[in-house]
Parts: C-alpha cells; sequence; structure tokens
C-alpha cells in the first residue's frame, strides 16, 4: 500500500465518471474500509439492542406470548382488546392531562427565567442558575418519596405551612388531583432548571442588539420580550416543549415513590401514565404480547403528536 | 422624569428578586427537608407541627446504613455500572462518531439519518423486546445486562460527530504522513483534541445511569447487587407498611452527594453536554 494513497483516504472523492461502475464502487468500499470499521462496533450493538428489539416488538404484539411456552399468532386479537382497554386509554388521558398541566406554564416560566438571568444585571445570577439547575441531578426515586413526605397530609410541611394561613389540610396525595397538582409540582421541580439552561443557551444565539434596538425605539420590555424574543427563540421552544411532551407520558420512578402506597398509579388510578401500564402488563401479568401492542399504539399516537407540533409551531421565523 | 425611570427600574428589579428567591426557596427545600429528615429521630419525623430542624440530630440512620445495611457496596454498585457504562458508550460514541465526521463512505448520508430517527423510539417500545432478550442471554440478575445494551447511544453519536467535526483535517493527515495507524489516529490525535467534549457527554452518560430506576428494577433480583434508587425504594418494602423515612432519607442523601460534587466541579462541561442536542439540533 502506497502513502498516497493513505493520505487520500479521508476525504477521498470518485473523480470522474468511471466506465465500469461496479468496480469503482468496490473501489469505494475497499477505500473507506476503515470508516466501516470504526463504525461497525457501534453498529453491532445498535442492531443487538435498539433495532432488532424495535422490530421484535411489532410481532411480540400480534402474538398472545407470556412466560408460558405456546407461542399463538393470533393476529391482530391484541389491539382489538386494546381499544376496549379502560385502563390504557386512562392513562393516555392522564398523560395528556398532565401536559396541558404542567408543560405551558414551565415552558412560560423556564423562558422568563432565562431572560431575566440572561442579563447580567441581576447580581449574583450565577448563583441563581445553579440553585435552579440542581434539582436535575436528583434520581426521581429520592426527589418522589422526598415530596411525599412534604406533601403528606398531617405531618407534611406543606399543610403545616398552609394551615398558617388557615387553610384547611388538602388530601394532595390521597385525592386524584390532589395526585396530579403534587406530581405536577414534582416534575416542574425537577425540570424547571434543565429547560431554562437550554433556553439560556437559545439566547446566547440572538444578538442582544436587537431587543436593545427595540427598547431604543421605545418598545417596553415586554413588547421586546413577546415581539422578539419568543419569535427568535421558536426552536429552542418547541425543543423544549417536545421534549416534555415525551416526559409526561413517560413518568416512572416519579410515581411509584410518590404514590408508593397505591403502587404509582395513584388515587382512582389518577396518576397512571402509559410507561407505567405497559410495566404492569410486562411484569406483573407477564402478557407480553399485550404490552407490546400497548407500546406500540402509545408510540404511534405520541410520535403523530410530536408530528403535529413540529409541523404547526416548528416553521422558521424569517 | 429620571427619577421616575429609576424608581420604576428599582421596583421592577425588585418584583425580580421577588420571583427569583421564591423560586430558589421551591429548588432547595426537598434538598433541605431531605437533609433534616435524615438526620431526625424516626420519632419526630411524624410530629406536627413539624420538625424543622431537630436538636437531636444525629447520624444513626448513616451508621445503620454503613454498618447494618451494606450500603457501601450499594454505592459502589451503582459506582461500578455508571462507570463503566459510561466508558464503553463514550468509546463507541467517539468511534463512530470519527468515522461518520471524518470519512466519506458509501451509505453514510442514509445510516446517519437512519441512526437520528430511532432517536424518537421510547424506551417502552424496546422494554418487552428487550427483557426477553435478557432472559435468553441469562443476564438477568448480572450487571452485563446494564453495561452492555446501553453502549449504542444514537444521541451519542450525533455529539461526537458535531464535535469530531470541527477538527481540522490537517492535524490527520499530518499525523497519516509521520506513519500513524488509522487506529492510532483516533487514539492519539483524536481523543486528546475532544477530550472536553469526552468530559460532557460522559457526565450526561453517567448521571442517567447513576439515576436510571425502570431498566435496574427490572433486571436485578438480590438486595447485594441493588443499585442506589433501588436501595431506596426498598427502605419502604423491608418493612411492611409503613416506610422507614429517617433511613430512606439517609440513602437518599447518600444518592445525590457524588452527582452534586460532580456537578458543582464540572458545571460548565455539563451544562455543554445538556444544551448541545437543543441548539445545534
Amino acid at each position: 500500500m502506497s502513502i498516497t494513497s493513505e493520505i487520500a483516504l479521508p476525504s477521498s472523492k470518485v473523480k470522474g465518471i468511471s466506465p465500469n461502475p461496479r468496480r469503482n464502487l468496490w473501489k469505494e468500499f475497499r477505500q473507506s474500509r476503515w470508516a466501516y470499521v470504526f463504525i461497525s462496533p457501534f453498529f453491532i450493538f445498535w442492531l443487538v439492542f435498539g433495532l432488532y428489539p424495535f422490530l421484535y416488538s411489532i410481532v411480540l404484539s400480534f402474538t398472545n406470548r407470556g412466560l408460558g411456552p405456546n407461542v399463538e399468532f393470533i393476529g391482530l386479537a391484541n389491539y382489538a382488546l386494546l381499544f376496549k382497554d379502560k385502563l390504557f386509554w386512562k392513562s393516555m388521558t392522564n398523560g395528556a392531562i398532565l401536559f396541558v398541566m404542567y408543560v405551558p406554564a414551565m415552558t412560560f416560566l423556564a423562558l422568563v427565567l432565562a431572560v431575566v438571568l440572561n442579563s447580567k444585571r441581576i447580581r449574583g445570577f450565577r448563583i441563581f442558575r445553579t440553585v435552579i439547575f440542581m434539582p436535575f441531578i436528583m434520581n426521581m426515586i429520592a426527589a418522589g418519596f422526598t415530596f411525599q413526605l412534604m406533601f403528606n397530609e398531617r405531618y407534611g410541611i406543606v399543610n403545616n405551612f398552609l394551615s398558617v394561613f388557615h387553610i384547611p389540610p388538602i388530601p394532595w396525595l390521597e385525592s386524584e388531583w390532589g395526585a396530579r397538582v403534587s406530581l405536577c409540582l414534582l416534575v416542574v421541580w425537577a425540570w424547571l432548571g434543565y429547560n431554562m439552561v437550554i433556553m439560556l443557551a437559545g439566547l446566547q444565539t440572538i444578538p442582544a442588539e436587537l431587543t436593545e434596538a427595540a427598547m431604543i425605539d421605545g418598545a417596553s420590555p415586554a413588547q421586546a420580550f413577546l415581539r422578539i424574543t419568543i419569535p427568535l427563540m421558536r426552536p429552542v421552544i418547541l425543543f423544549s416543549v417536545v421534549l416534555s411532551t415525551m416526559g409526561s407520558f413517560n413518568l416512572f420512578g416519579e410515581l411509584v415513590s410518590l404514590f408508593s402506597t397505591t403502587g404509582g398509579e395513584g388515587p382512582l388510578n389518577s396518576t397512571i401514565t402509559p410507561l407505567l401500564a405497559i410495566f404492569n402488563q410486562t411484569f406483573t401479568n407477564s402478557r407480553f404480547g399485550y404490552a407490546s401492542s400497548m407500546a406500540y399504539v402509545y408510540f404511534g399516537i405520541v410520535f403523530l403528536l410530536t408530528l403535529f407540533q413540529v409541523r404547526y409551531f416548528g416553521g422558521r421565523v424569517d | 422624569m429620571r427619577p421616575t425611570i429609576q424608581f420604576r427600574r428599582i421596583l421592577s428589579d425588585g418584583l425580580l428578586y421577588f420571583l427569583l428567591i421564591i423560586v430558589c426557596i421551591f429548588m432547595i427545600l426537598p434538598f433541605f427537608w431531605m437533609l433534616s429528615t435524615s438526620l431526625k429521630p424516626e420519632a419526630e419525623i411524624f410530629r406536627i407541627p413539624p420538625v424543622i430542624i431537630s436538636e437531636n440530630s444525629n447520624l444513626d440512620a448513616y451508621r445503620e446504613l454503613i454498618f447494618n445495611r451494606g450500603i457501601l457496596k450499594i454505592v459502589w454498585n451503582t459506582f461500578f455500572i455508571a462507570s463503566a457504562s459510561t466508558i464503553l458508550r463514550l468509546f463507541f460514541c467517539s468511534l463512530a462518531g470519527y468515522g461518520f465526521a471524518k470519512f466519506k463512505f458509501p451509505g453514510r448520508g442514509g445510516l446517519f439519518a437512519f441512526l437520528l430517527g430511532t432517536m424518537v423510539i421510547p424506551f417502552s417500545v424496546l422494554m418487552v423486546p428487550l427483557f426477553i432478550l435478557m432472559l435468553k442471554f441469562g443476564w438477568i440478575n448480572t450487571f452485563y445486562a446494564l453495561i452492555i445494551p446501553g453502549a449504542a447511544s444514537a444521541f451519542g453519536i450525533f455529539f461526537m460527530r458535531q464535535y469530531i467535526s470541527t477538527i481540522n483535517d490537517e492535524l490527520m493527515d499530518a499525523a497519516r504522513i509521520d506513519g500513524a495507524t488509522e487506529f492510532g489516529i483516533y487514539w492519539r490525535v483524536i481523543i486528546p483534541i475532544i477530550a472536553p467534549g469526552l468530559t460532557s457527554l460522559g457526565l450526561i452518560f453517567f448521571m442517567g445511569t447513576w439515576n436510571d430506576y425502570l431498566w435496574p428494577l427490572i433486571n436485578l433480583r438480590s438486595p447485594d447487587l441493588f443499585t442506589l434508587p433501588l436501595a431506596i425504594r426498598q427502605m419502604i418494602q423491608a418493612t411492611l407498611g409503613r416506610p422507614v423515612f429517617h433511613m430512606q432519607m439517609a440513602t437518599s442523601v447518600i444518592s445525590i452527594i457524588p452527582l452534586l460534587i460532580i456537578f458543582l466541579v464540572f458545571q460548565r462541561r455539563f451544562v455543554e453536554g445538556i444544551t448541545a442536542g437543543a441548539i445545534r439540533g
């Protein structure tokens, strides 16, 4: 092997049109063999632990596979059953309810905090940023149990604090809406800082002169925020909303710790999410086939929801 | 005119500080409550009104955890699994990221687009078949199940390709002329340059594995193999009925201290790893 061919290797393009295309492709493959060597360890693992399970899941969803040895193809029976599964649809609506409850508020608050802490005018902005981001590093089991303690109806610090204002004790963890509100508070607590940090990074790509110029022209800070910052931040806001959408259907650790007395499902199943429902079908009832069909329908719906968000809110502003 | 503007500015600044301080209290309160509960004698946890900081604060719960509940083994398990899986992932992702960033080969664009597409697949779709796969491999209740399957991270490749593509090709060409092997170039030229990026990505991976609950829950059965999040939950199942809150909170404190230190030391790299996907994507 000559040195010249080695040097040409990294960015070598086939020059001109060769009379024999097949030979040419082979040559290309040979020339870039190192690239294939470099990407193959990843792809081998990815095929086994990523693509294969993804496809195998479809096959499973058409079977009655459980822990037993008898596996039969049962066509669309799982899907027919799923269509009438009240608990599954409850888990889907729970995800949607949670989304409506916290995503708009959290996204807005994160954006406001990012704008405030982006201006160096606030003294100690670094400390504020650090403190607001800190909850992100806590595992959700620890956080969930801490919140369970704080939101306890009798002993919890939250109700005891509210009693100072003569507010009667609220059954946070024992009532449907109390459970949802405390869950939302936990999620916002954990993710607000993350979203703020993403928005801060986004703000740094916007030239500061734009808002300054608008303010000199007589716009109020609120107008500059609404007319300039929000439109320019649209891609970042969209990213944050899409992640939160997926997140609100995917809660698990938060649930089994905050609502440990009901296995995470909350009072009257008010907090069960699709992930928890799929988990229960898999590991409590050992219905692997059925759980797979649930996973696919759930994935399909959330995927369409995400596409919708990207399609209708993602248009670039020029 | 001037004084009013200044007055309004002070007022709006005051409002902003007020908002910030309220948010910060909300953020710190659970940390504080966790620590304070872990130090309380058990009887004081359920007192009305709640004891903010007990006069009888002690380290009994931590002592019990260390000497009788083998918490150090749990910490080691968590550390070992998180480190091993992070190193493996970083190796695979940087190697493949290098392949995608610096080589042109047939199928490059298609493969990469396909890879990015799979990032939208949620874990719940893979959970059942992966569990069956672990059963077949006989990896249930072993650390293999927690280290090996996560090695291929599409996000990691994406991150690494972006990072490596900013490196000047001349560095690699110079090494080639000096007679370096292709793998030698990756190992001796690329790796040192991308060390900051590896740190950022590694911190995200490490934290994710350290805090993961669902996958260890599915795979680990023996309590002596548990990771910290599983151990925290175990504190409620060990005694029937009521959870042992001071022990549980002590375990929680132990679970967050290493990450808190890492985060405060590497804050910048940490934030870099988190924002990379959002801004460039």
